[in-house]
């Protein structure tokens, strides 16, 4: 199997920037039908099913109504930002699918082709940056529209965002400690060759990743930034039309690709569990599926139906995280501001940070010992964070963190109160019989 | 405390388990999800059910030779609480009291079916139907012609299952 001669990747490269952009944008069409339709579901109805086939062309509607909707632009913006903001956040997350690994190489007569629209050596780091890009958008769309709740909006969003990236990279750190490398096609690598998906060993991490992403994308629970019952609109207020479109449209692409990244860095990308035949990877120059047990690589056995195939594991995986995201949205209320800061800084971020201490001292110690990458190393990792995520579930499970500030210690002063009678004097003042706790 | 008063205690935030908590809420979605019962009527291929209690658009009902039966006694107009009927009655030569303008404004109706209810002769009633959408406000005002041709079934005031009513 040769090298892509220059033309030919030039070619391959160009196709599949067109392929994925083309496969984002449709996909991101058809999760806005999906979430209307799930929510229906949950909620006993139906949903739009009259455009098309199970309504189907509902986003051709949708995108349609849009693009002949008046563009309002409200006389005290500050247009250059309002028109900025849309932009800045539709485009950090389409980019960021270009470092995502979506299927097994495809072997062309002109040589092997990966699937993956730029293996670039930062991989994670680029997607962590661009990410954290999206908040502008956000930010600049709800300070821009000079509406208080646009305003409020983009200030929530703001803090949000900034708090939660924090435990979404510690939680990446400990992928990274035990991939040992930055790119995501070497992830979805050592995960097919530890022969376990890296949310068993990994299990904490992997919980506090989908926390910190559902923050990350402004769902529910944590869409602060919109919040409709209490802000109009949040900070898209003030947009209209195409401009508006544009932001729920950042947000499913967001969506889209932190479902992906749950996949690619937990549940082993394309890789298809049970069956080392699929696992290959680029080592010095060859595509190699493992090592034998002398430690000389296997060349792998590429093949277009096991792209196929690998692509498909890809795509089941990636679609119960959207799934998952929306059956949640649809379950769970919105937390409160404070309580959303509180989880982010004073659960999340310190139990990462203990957390990748954990993994730390497990993987060196394991590798002093000098246990060899593989199953056995994982299955005793995956006991040490059994261990760990049963700790942080029972800390957080008894409501001590996620309740109201100070909301037991309020309600004990009020309980006492009543029994004895009289008003209940409490650190925070003076107050009757503590109803307005 | 009144003796049927039913004191629902809160659990302490300290006891309660709130990841079971939206474990249950997750599962009971999940439910509602793959539920195939779903309320929606996909309205113009299915009709839901109306009641024969139901009360909507007016019909006038008619003699075996396209007279209607209203004999202008003024009952509905005063009855009606809406004030959404008009009626002007006339007499022809051998001494009938007819209708000569018969209007119901059914922007104006509450349907409450008591011109139904008041008329002496069961002429005007309220019927099961509530397909009267228009594209004009005008044609919300109801003439005799118009009230007399509706074909849609009348509505019954009483339910004829059960013996208390009527």
């Amino acid at each position: 199997m040769q090298e892509l001669s220059q033309t030919a990747f030039l070619v391959a490269a160009t196709l599949k920037v067109l392929a994925v952009f083309a496969g984002v944008m449709g996909v991101v069409a058809l999760l806005t039908l999906l979430e209307r339709r799930i929510a229906a579901f949950i909620q006993d109805r139906l949903g739009p099913n009259r455009v098309g086939p199970f309504g189907i062309l509902q986003p051709v509607a949708d995108g349609l109504k849009n693009f002949l909707k008046e563009e309002t632009m409200p006389a005290t913006a500050a247009q250059p930002y309002f028109l900025l903001g849309p932009l800045l956040s539709l485009v950090p997350a389409l980019v960021t699918f270009a470092v995502i690994p979506f299927a097994s190489p495809l072997p062309t007569p002109w040589g092997v082709v990966d699937m993956i629209v730029a293996d670039v050596p930062i991989g994670i780091l680029y997607i962590l940056a661009l990410s954290s890009l999206a908040v502008y958008g956000v930010v600049m769309g709800g300070w821009a529209s000079n509406n208080k709740y646009s305003f409020l909006g983009g200030l929530r969003a703001s803090a949000q965002m900034v708090s939660y990236e924090v435990a979404l990279g510690l939680s990446v750190v400990v992928v990274l400690i035990v991939a040992g490398n930055v790119t995501l096609t070497e992830m979805v690598w050592r995960q097919q060759q530890m022969g376990l998906w890296f949310a068993f060993p990994l299990s904490l991490a992997f919980i506090l990743f989908v926390i910190s992403a559902f923050a990350e994308t402004n769902r529910l629970p944590f869409d602060m930034p919109e919040a409709e019952s209490e802000l109009v609109g949040g900070f898209h207020t003030e947009y209209s039309g195409m401009k508006y479109a544009m932001y729920p449209m950042a947000e499913y692409a967001h969506m889209l690709t932190s479902s992906a990244l749950m996949a690619t860095l937990f549940f082993g990308g394309w890789d298809i569990p049970f069956w080392r035949g699929d696992d290959a990877f680029r080592h010095e120059g060859i595509w190699i599926q493992g090592f034998d047990g002398e430690g000389s690589p296997v060349p792998a056995v590429l093949a277009w139906w096991k792209t196929i195939l690998t692509f498909g594991s890809f795509a089941v995986k990636t679609s119960f995280f959207i799934l998952l995201y929306m059956w949640v949205r649809w379950t769970v209320p919105r937390f409160r501001y404070d309580q959303i800061m509180q989880l982010g800084w004073k659960v999340l971020l310190p139990t990462a940070l203990a957390y990748v201490m954990v993994v730390a001292v497990t993987v060196l110690s394991l590798d002093t010992v000098g246990v060899p990458y593989g199953f056995v190393w994982g299955a005793i990792l995956t006991m040490v964070s059994a261990l760990c995520t049963a700790v942080f579930l029972w800390v957080v499970d008894r409501g001590r963190i996620l309740s109201g500030a100070a909301y037991g210690l309020r309600e004990r002063y009020r309980i006492q109160a009543r029994t004895l009678g009289r008003e209940a004097v409490t650190p925070f003042g003076v107050g009757g019989s503590g109803t307005t706790a | 405390m009144p003796p049927k008063v039913k004191v629902v205690r809160r659990p302490e935030p300290e006891r309660t388990s709130y990841l079971r908590a939206t474990l249950k809420g997750m599962a009971l979605t999940f439910r509602h999800l793959v539920n195939p019962n779903k309320v929606t009527i996909q309205y113009p291929e299915e009709r839901p059910v109306l009641s024969p209690r139901w009360r909507g658009t007016h019909r006038m009902e008619v003699h075996a030779d396209g007279r209607p039966k209203c004999v202008a006694c003024g009952l509905c107009p005063t009855v009606c609480p809406a004030n959404c009927i008009r009626l002007v009655g006339g007499e022809d030569d051998q001494g009938n009291r007819y209708p000569v303008v018969y209007e119901i404004d059914e922007f104006r109706c509450i349907f409450c079916g008591m011109c139904q209810e008041v008329c002496p002769v069961e002429a005007i009633h309220v019927g099961v139907d509530y397909e009267n959408a228009e594209y004009t406000r005008d044609r919300f005002v109801y003439d005799l012609d118009r009230l007399m041709e509706q074909d849609h079934p009348t509505a019954l005031l009483w339910d004829p299952s059960d013996p208390r009513s009527e």
